[in-house]
């Protein structure tokens, strides 16, 4: 029996990506990440800044997420994401830009715990990027 | 009678303004395509959106203690509408359609005693709202410099209109805009946001319990916002579809119009001119006749 389920990533501007041949999907889950399998209960959670990791046949594939929901159901993994790109032809110069107003947002003194943990959370998935 | 040279004058100046009006509305025709595919490239996100929200609602345990975005603040004093226009004008009735629908609603409030505030988006609705209204605008925002809707832009409204909500400045919110249904029509819409209104779908709804992680309320909470930025982006998309659909019929008919005047000031200039040489003959002849 094949182990294979559908993905679609879709942004507000377009389908992002659609894939039938999908064996495993790592998403950065709010509580952690979460590894999603053929027959996953139907779900629904929502995304912390992470790096999404498709494996579909011979095939892995890493995106960047800034936030999103995710929605599984009758084997179909749905994810709204309103900004996303490649890991592998991203723009460095673009990743130093967002890590520089994340830390901008991360100064100023009007958040509560939980945007300063995501934003924090950005600072770190981002400049890990930067590094590779 | 104007003079030939006259008639010649306007029918150059009537032949130029028609180039233009063509020209017009061959850029809108080829917009139009693109704002109507990006429309329809971004129906997908606002429909799975919806669907979510739907099935997240309907499965809440505490109706009571839900987020004040999705059942409101329990009062209905405050609007605040959000009136979204073009930024440029020349499109036929698009900005007034959307300002009259407003137009009547702002009376229904005033009339039941309900505060009003506008946030106006588009310079052309600031334009025309605020002789009447002005008192009512508390922000008008403009993408001038966005050559296409995006998300970005749309996020931006949508922060302000939390910000505003969470400060407790309004208690419902309606947006209004224009719906794109095809060239000719485009229906001017209403649609409340806060306190959220689904149409509730049934055959969209699954039967299926769905497991959440963490609990519904902090993800309605989380995706609430989001959903009120698409549905202003989703609404930015209808409009600039809208808007150049409706420019391009205007500039069509323009370009008609002006047809049929160059024929008319045409047909002018020949009997005038004929009338000219008319004269001429007769005075020639009677001057031949005399002698």
């Amino acid at each position: 029996m094949s182990e294979e389920f559908n993905l679609e990533i879709v942004s507000p501007e377009k389908s992002f990506l659609k894939k039938d041949n999908v064996t495993e999907v790592v998403i950065p889950a709010f509580e952690g990440e979460m590894g999603i399998l053929k027959d996953h209960i139907s779900i629904i959670s929502f995304l912390k800044p992470g790096i999404i990791k498709i494996s579909s046949g011979n095939e892995e594939n890493s995106f960047y997420v800034d936030d999103g929901i995710v929605e599984f159901k009758n084997n179909t993994l749905s994810i709204l994401t309103s900004n996303i790109f490649d890991i592998k032809n991203s723009d460095k110069s673009k990743i130093q830009d967002m890590i520089k107003e994340a830390e901008k947002d991360l100064s100023s003194d009007k958040l509560d715990d939980q945007k300063r943990f995501i934003i924090s959370q950005k600072v770190e998935v981002l400049k890990s990027l930067s590094l590779n | 009678m104007a003079s030939l040279d006259d008639l010649k004058k306007r029918i150059s100046s009537v032949k130029s303004t028609q180039k233009i009006t063509k020209a017009m509305k061959m850029v809108a025709a080829a917009k139009l395509r693109r704002a109507q595919e990006s429309a329809e490239r971004g129906r997908p996100y606002s429909e799975k959106m919806n669907n979510i929200i739907l099935n997240l609602s309907s499965g809440l345990s505490d109706k009571e203690n839900a987020p004040k975005l999705l059942t409101g603040t329990g009062e209905d004093k405050v609007h605040l509408c959000v009136v979204m226009t073009a930024d440029r004008g020349l499109c036929g009735g698009f900005n007034s359609n959307i300002i009259k629908k407003a137009k009547s609603y702002f009376k229904k409030l005033s009339d039941n005693g309900k505060t009003l505030k506008i946030i106006t988006v588009g310079s052309k609705g600031h334009d025309q709202l605020k002789r009447v209204y002005k008192d009512n605008i508390i922000e008008n925002i403009s993408f001038k410099e966005s050559k296409n809707a995006n998300y970005f832009d749309a996020n931006k409204v949508g922060k302000i209109i939390i910000e505003k909500f969470e400060n407790k400045e309004f208690d419902v919110c309606t947006i209004f805009y224009n719906q794109f249904k095809n060239v000719i029509t485009q229906i001017p819409q209403e649609q409340q946001i806060i306190p959220l209104k689904m149409s509730v779908d049934e055959t969209n709804k699954s039967e299926e319990s769905y497991e959440f992680e963490p609990d519904e309320d902090e993800i309605l909470g989380n995706l609430l916002p989001k959903n009120i930025s698409t549905q202003i982006f989703k609404a930015m998309l209808e409009n600039s579809a809208s808007e150049q659909g409706s420019r391009m019929s205007a500039m069509d008919n323009a370009t008609r119009n002006a047809g049929e005047m160059v024929d008319k000031l045409t047909i002018e200039y020949n009997r005038s001119r004929q009338a000219a040489i008319t004269k001429e003959l007769i005075e020639i002849i009677s001057g031949a006749e005399s002698l």
